[in-house]
């Protein structure tokens, strides 16, 4: 491959793609490496994307075959110990007309791999099962193409768009992005757990093409910073459970007996009863927030979506996240072309847009979120633990009066979480949001 | 409970690598210096496993995360892709 591109992009994810139908729709000769052997092999997620974000780059992505397997109408969120937990939810039939597709589920799997392939009636080249080892520079230190683990796999590029995902191979050996450490990344695992669709509209109370997301906190974490998931597919549920990837290191829980001990958790267990578990997949999730966001461009290069760090842990928004900033980096690549000036100057349209975009402003206004959670651990010990102790108390009928009871969950409270704890607690976590 | 991490892993499609993609670079690191060995426990794939005196790489079962690139205190392992096709394929995702 001697061949001149105008574009490289490295990654068929949702950020590199979603810059390539940008990139084809003004006719810029682009090609898209993959490592997997089709674009999706390597990526999990929860499965949620977002309508708004995918519609400014395909409009019609239902009438193309978009692989929806359910539209969200309703989020649940747990607060859980060991032995049961809180529920609160949310649904509004404004999800199922006027917000209809707001958030749905997919695997990613076939997802990424049909979105890559709407790219091909726009003249898009994209190269699987070729990892980019390195980038090609000059002497000035401009980078001007790929080098892949083809033979003569060097590829010549004006401007290569880094689209890597969070688990960069590349960043560490570019030093463009420095490796993260591991309180900035989470580490997922998942399972799919294939049931009838019958029965998944029974269990969570929905119609046919219906789903339900639910976000789980509390003690299932085993002590540890983290969150789990549970969403509907069609016929399968996706189960996941992560946490800091520091507080693995210190905390010997094994990710998968973690995942085994959530399915068998009494929200959990009855959801999932009679599934048949198809996959097994582990990846991160970008934590790091604003702190954590490297310099996203240079001379000759972009770089978008998880791979920049662009993850809004809170609300678990990055599939959005990756496929805006992936358009915006096409976008100021097009601008860069009618200038012919592809150093960080001509590419500066790529952070002007970001910085006038929700990304940086929610990025910004939870940027002292994962701080928060990382200094406060009894959100996933003691606080759980004593929220469902409280409501099991009250609701226990059993001839003692409920100011006997107050005293008793009082007490229970105070041996184990001074006030002073407790204010700290509720001003940090505000302050971290708000 | 009791989990067999093989089980999990047999529900996934790999194609290996004959080359191996993971390599301690210094055995002697994780026996003599590295007290807790973490990566025994936080890999989700158990690939690491403690024989006698070493830990052996049972690369062909790597999910490809990359925590123990970075999360080895000694940063004693040597990590890269496997070559382009190779190692997990997800069908779900
Ligand atoms: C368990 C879990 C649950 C999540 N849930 C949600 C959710 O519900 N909603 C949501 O919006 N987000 C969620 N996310 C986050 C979301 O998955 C990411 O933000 C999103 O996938 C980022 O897209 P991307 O294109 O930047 O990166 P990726 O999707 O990671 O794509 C990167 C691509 O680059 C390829 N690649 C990497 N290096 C190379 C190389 N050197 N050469 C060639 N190819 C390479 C990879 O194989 C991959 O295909 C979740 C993440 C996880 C792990
Ligand atoms: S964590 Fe690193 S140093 Fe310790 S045993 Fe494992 S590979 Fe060796
Ligand atoms: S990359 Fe992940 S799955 Fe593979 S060996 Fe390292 S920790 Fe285990």
């Amino acid at each position: 491959m001697r061949e001149q591109f105008d574009v490289a992009i490295v990654g068929a994810g949702p950020a590199g793609i979603s810059a390539a139908h940008v990139l084809g729709g003004r006719g810029i000769k682009t090609i898209v490496f993959e490592r997997g052997e089709y674009p999706g092999a390597k990526n999990i997620s929860g499965g949620v994307l977002y309508g708004h974000d995918l519609a400014r780059i395909l409009p019609d992505f239902r009438e193309k075959g978009c692989p929806i397997e359910r539209n969200i109408v309703e989020s649940r969120l747990w607060y859980l110990s060991n032995d049961g937990g809180y529920s609160v939810a949310f649904r509004d039939r404004a999800f199922c007309d006027r917000l209809f597709l707001n958030a749905f589920t997919v695997g990613r799997a076939r997802f990424d791999r049909w979105f890559a392939e709407q790219t091909k009636e726009k003249g898009i080249l994209v190269v699987c099962s070729t990892v980019v080892t390195d980038l090609l520079r000059d002497a000035r230190g401009q980078v001007i193409g790929v080098m892949t683990d083809r033979p003569e796999g060097d590829v010549k590029a004006r401007v290569v768009l880094l689209a890597d995902g969070i688990n960069s191979a590349l960043a560490a050996k570019t030093g463009f992005r420095p490796e993260p450490n591991p309180h900035d990344v989470a580490l997922a695992v998942k399972d799919v757990i294939e049931l009838p669709e019958e029965l998944i509209n029974e269990r969570f109370n929905v119609e046919t093409g219906q789903g339900v997301t639910t976000e789980i906190i509390g003690e299932i974490t085993e002590g540890m910073d983290g969150v789990a998931v549970i969403y509907t597919n069609r016929n399968s549920l996706s189960v996941c459970i992560g946490a800091n990837l520091s507080d693995f290191v210190k905390s010997r829980v094994k990710p998968y007996e973690m995942l085994e001990r959530l399915k068998e958790h009494p929200m959990v267990a009855p959801l999932i009863r009679g599934g048949q578990s198809k996959e097994y997949m582990a990846h991160w999730v970008a934590e790091g927030g604003y702190d954590s966001i490297p310099g996203l461009s240079g001379n000759g290069y972009l770089i978008a979506g998880d791979s920049g760090m662009l993850f809004n842990a809170l609300h678990r928004e990055g599939s959005n996240m990756a496929m805006t900033s992936g358009r915006f980096a096409a976008e100021a690549i097009v601008e860069a072309f009618d200038k012919g000036d592809f150093s960080s100057n001509g590419l500066a349209g790529y952070l002007e847009r970001l910085d006038g975009s929700y990304i940086m402003e929610d990025l910004k206004k939870y940027r002292g979120f994962g701080k928060f959670r990382l200094e406060h651990h009894e959100l996933f010990t003691t606080l759980p633990r004593l929220h469902s102790f409280a409501a099991r108390e009250m609701l226990t009928v059993d001839g003692v009066s409920k100011k006997e009871k107050q005293r008793i969950i009082w007490k229970a409270i105070r041996k184990e979480i001074s006030t002073g704890k407790m204010i700290r607690l509720f001003r940090h976590g505000w302050g971290s949001i708000k | 409970m009791t989990v067999k991490i093989e089980d999990k892993l047999f529900l996934d499609r790999f194609r290996v690598d004959e080359e191996p993609h993971i390599r301690i670079i210094e055995n002697a690191v994780c026996m003599d210096k590295c007290e807790e060995q973490p990566c025994l426990y936080f890999c989700p794939a158990n690939v690491y496993r403690l024989e006698k005196d070493r830990i052996v790489v049972a690369y062909e079962g790597c999910l490809e995360c990359g925590s123990c690139r970075i999360g080895c205190p000694y940063l004693n392992i040597e990590w890269r892709f496997p070559t382009g096709g190779y190692g997990i394929s997800h069908r779900f995702g």
